[in-house]
């Protein structure tokens, strides 16, 4: 019972479990910030007036500290998984909604003119030219939400156990097993390397259009995590 | 037959970019609008799709009332093709050039195989159409969009500097092929430039448009040439408008001296009898027919005329097909002062000096006078 990869028991999860949990509750955020940003963006996108209000909102949202977040959650949705997934959906809004508010607008005013002048109305525009263009900014926001959300999900070890992997923590000082610590750390590092690795497949995949060396404009909007810029590196 | 008339935009910030414009388009041919950058070129052609539309005014096309028209479906109607060709870039080239037959509802496959066939007609590799545009060249990326803008077969092809972004060479490709296409089409063409040149190669009608886009001339090119409306016109049309002009003038009429013509065989007695006080050179040929190089008589000796020795010609021109600019042209490059002039197969059928050109344009100019007098 004291080996690398048992878990102790009052976490009714194996290893394997413990990462099931924790993919699911930081990726489902991610998808429900995405499914929330694309039509916000293209508000934002049509009506420019719009973006500058809902950049400053979605920035005071991000400066909110995740546990912050919580406490008050914990009000309404008690110490459950819900707690911990909700700030990190608004997390990837925030990050999402400017990458793709900032991809849709990097389509060049003459393919935009070509499309309007053959005859593409203004869905049929957004839909068909300017988010496939922005495919690749927008898979760049998706990186960092993904891998914030991947090492956020821990912190929710503090409201009732919701950390999944960051469970471990509490228990490597409750059993003194300073081995679970660096279980929960390695194996959340890995985790989040091989998740935005996945993603860059992804991207290769859906933009064959994008020329060899091109590398879509990161924007420096969040903040930099060392386990963003590990797994680009070893995404290279 | 497209009717602009006494059309004014006016943008919201109050510039006024087309003036009062009327304007005739006629079927079938290129009409050309000119002008300085600024001046509303692309504000008028906007105007005729609808992407912008008239303060006052009105724009018909064979009489229609083009504001009452479904904006979708008229732009359906109507090719577009602009600078740097505006590709999808996410698309391959084939489903670029497919983009407004899917619109209009055609089959995958057909709008595909429609595509093919006008990927042959614009001259791209049928190689290329699993590709995508980062992989062209420009002058490739904008046969594309020329493709595109033909897909669906419209009646109208709006162009808006098209051929502006690529260098001089291909733009001369791309704009022979263009005349090419509307031999075989037939399309009613607005062609939009700055580019004067441009404009007299391409133009049946030109529309020379000045600053604060008010119509400062609407004529065919030659006329243009001939009788400008006003200074501004002149000097839009920049200094050499005389030498341009030749362009519209045939080397047909032309007289072609072929007595100093000798082939490279020749006996000493035909050497002899080729030389005359009129022309100082002899033009050696070869057993082809084709012009080797200028020489004085003296220095040819019958059976030993080395090729090597002999003063370059130039470049002759075609007897008939090249106009007189181009024989003038011939003329000024050759250091003997005398052009060649060959047929279609590259032979020499003759060679003309530069007073005989001279008096050609002479005559040329005074009947071209003429005519512009009878014109207006
Ligand atoms: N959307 C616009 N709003 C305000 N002014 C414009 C707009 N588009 C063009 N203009 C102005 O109208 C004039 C004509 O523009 P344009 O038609 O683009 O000229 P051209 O194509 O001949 O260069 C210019 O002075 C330009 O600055
Ligand atoms: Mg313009």
């Amino acid at each position: 019972m004291t080996g690398f990869f048992d878990i102790p028991s009052d976490l009714q999860h194996s290893w394997l479990g413990l990462i099931g949990l924790h993919l699911r509750e930081a990726l489902l955020p991610v998808l429900a910030g995405l499914v929330a940003a694309l039509p916000i963006a293209q508000l934002c996108a049509r009506f420019r007036w719009l973006y500058p209000p809902v950049l400053g909102v979605t920035t005071v949202l991000y400066a909110v500290p995740s546990l912050a977040f919580f406490v008050v959650l914990i009000d309404y949705t008690g110490q459950t998984e819900l707690t911990v997934m909700i700030p990190l959906a608004v997390y990837s809004l925030v990050v999402l909604v400017p990458a793709i508010v900032d991809g849709v607008r990097s389509v060049s005013q003459e393919t935009l003119a070509a499309a309007t002048a053959m005859g593409f109305g203004p869905l049929r525009r957004y839909l068909q030219v300017q988010l496939p263009i922005a495919v690749p900014a927008i898979l760049a926001g998706l990186r960092v939400a993904t891998v914030s959300s991947i090492s956020l999900v821990s912190v929710g070890a503090l409201i009732g156990n919701q950390g999944a992997l960051g469970n471990l923590l509490a228990d490597a000082m409750f059993y003194h097993r300073p081995v679970l610590a660096v279980n929960s750390v390695v194996t959340t590092a890995v985790l989040a390397i091989l998740v935005d690795a996945l993603l860059v497949l992804v991207r290769l995949v859906l933009t064959p259009w994008m020329p060899p060396g091109a590398r879509p404009k990161r924007k420096a909007a969040a903040r930099p995590e060392p386990a963003a810029v590990a797994g680009e590196e070893a995404a290279r | 037959m497209i009717r602009i008339d006494s059309v004014t935009k006016r943008y919201p910030d109050g510039t006024v970019a087309v003036d009062r414009l009327s304007l005739e388009i006629p079927d079938r041919s290129i009409t050309v609008l000119v002008g300085p950058s600024g001046c509303g070129k692309t504000t008028t052609l906007r105007m005729i799709n609808r992407m912008v539309e008239p303060s006052e005014g009105t724009i018909t096309i064979d009489g229609a009332d083009i504001s009452r028209q479904p904006v979708n479906s008229l732009r359906r109607s109507m090719g577009y093709v602009i600078q740097n060709a505006g590709l999808f870039q996410h698309r391959t080239i084939v489903d670029n050039i497919a983009t407004v037959p899917r619109l209009l509802g055609w089959s995958k496959d057909r709008a595909r195989a429609r595509a093919r066939e006008l990927m042959e007609r614009v001259g791209l590799d049928a190689s290329l159409a699993k590709r995508y545009p980062y992989q062209l060249s420009g002058g490739q990326q904008q046969r594309v969009g020329v493709a595109r803008a033909l897909a669906a077969d419209p009646p109208v092809l709006l162009m808006d500097e098209p051929f502006s972004a690529v260098d001089p060479i291909v733009r001369k490709g791309l704009q022979e092929e263009l005349l090419r296409i509307q031999d075989e089409l037939g399309k009613t063409i607005v062609f939009v430039t700055h580019d004067i040149d441009e404009a007299i190669r391409l133009g049946t009608m030109v529309a020379v448009l000045r600053t604060g886009g008010r119509l400062a001339q609407y004529a065919p090119p030659a006329e243009l040439l001939s009788s400008p409306a006003d200074s501004f016109v002149e000097d839009f049309l920049g200094t050499d408008r005389g030498i341009r002009r030749l362009s519209f003038f045939t080397s047909e009429t032309l007289e072609l001296k072929k007595t100093p013509i000798v082939a490279v065989d020749s006996t000493a007695e035909q050497i002899a009898s080729r030389t005359d006080p009129d022309t100082p050179y002899l033009l050696v040929t070869g057993l082809d027919g084709r012009p080797l190089g200028w020489s004085e008589p003296e220095d040819l000796v019958a059976g030993e005329i080395e090729t090597e020795r002999l003063l370059p010609y130039g470049r002759p021109f075609v007897h008939g097909k090249d106009s007189l600019r181009a024989a003038l042209d011939a003329a000024v490059l050759s250091p003997t002062g005398w052009a060649v002039a060959v047929d279609g197969d590259g032979q020499v059928i003759g060679a003309v000096s530069q007073q005989t050109i001279g008096e050609a344009i002479r005559s040329a100019h005074a009947e071209g006078r003429d005519d512009a007098k009878v014109a207006g």
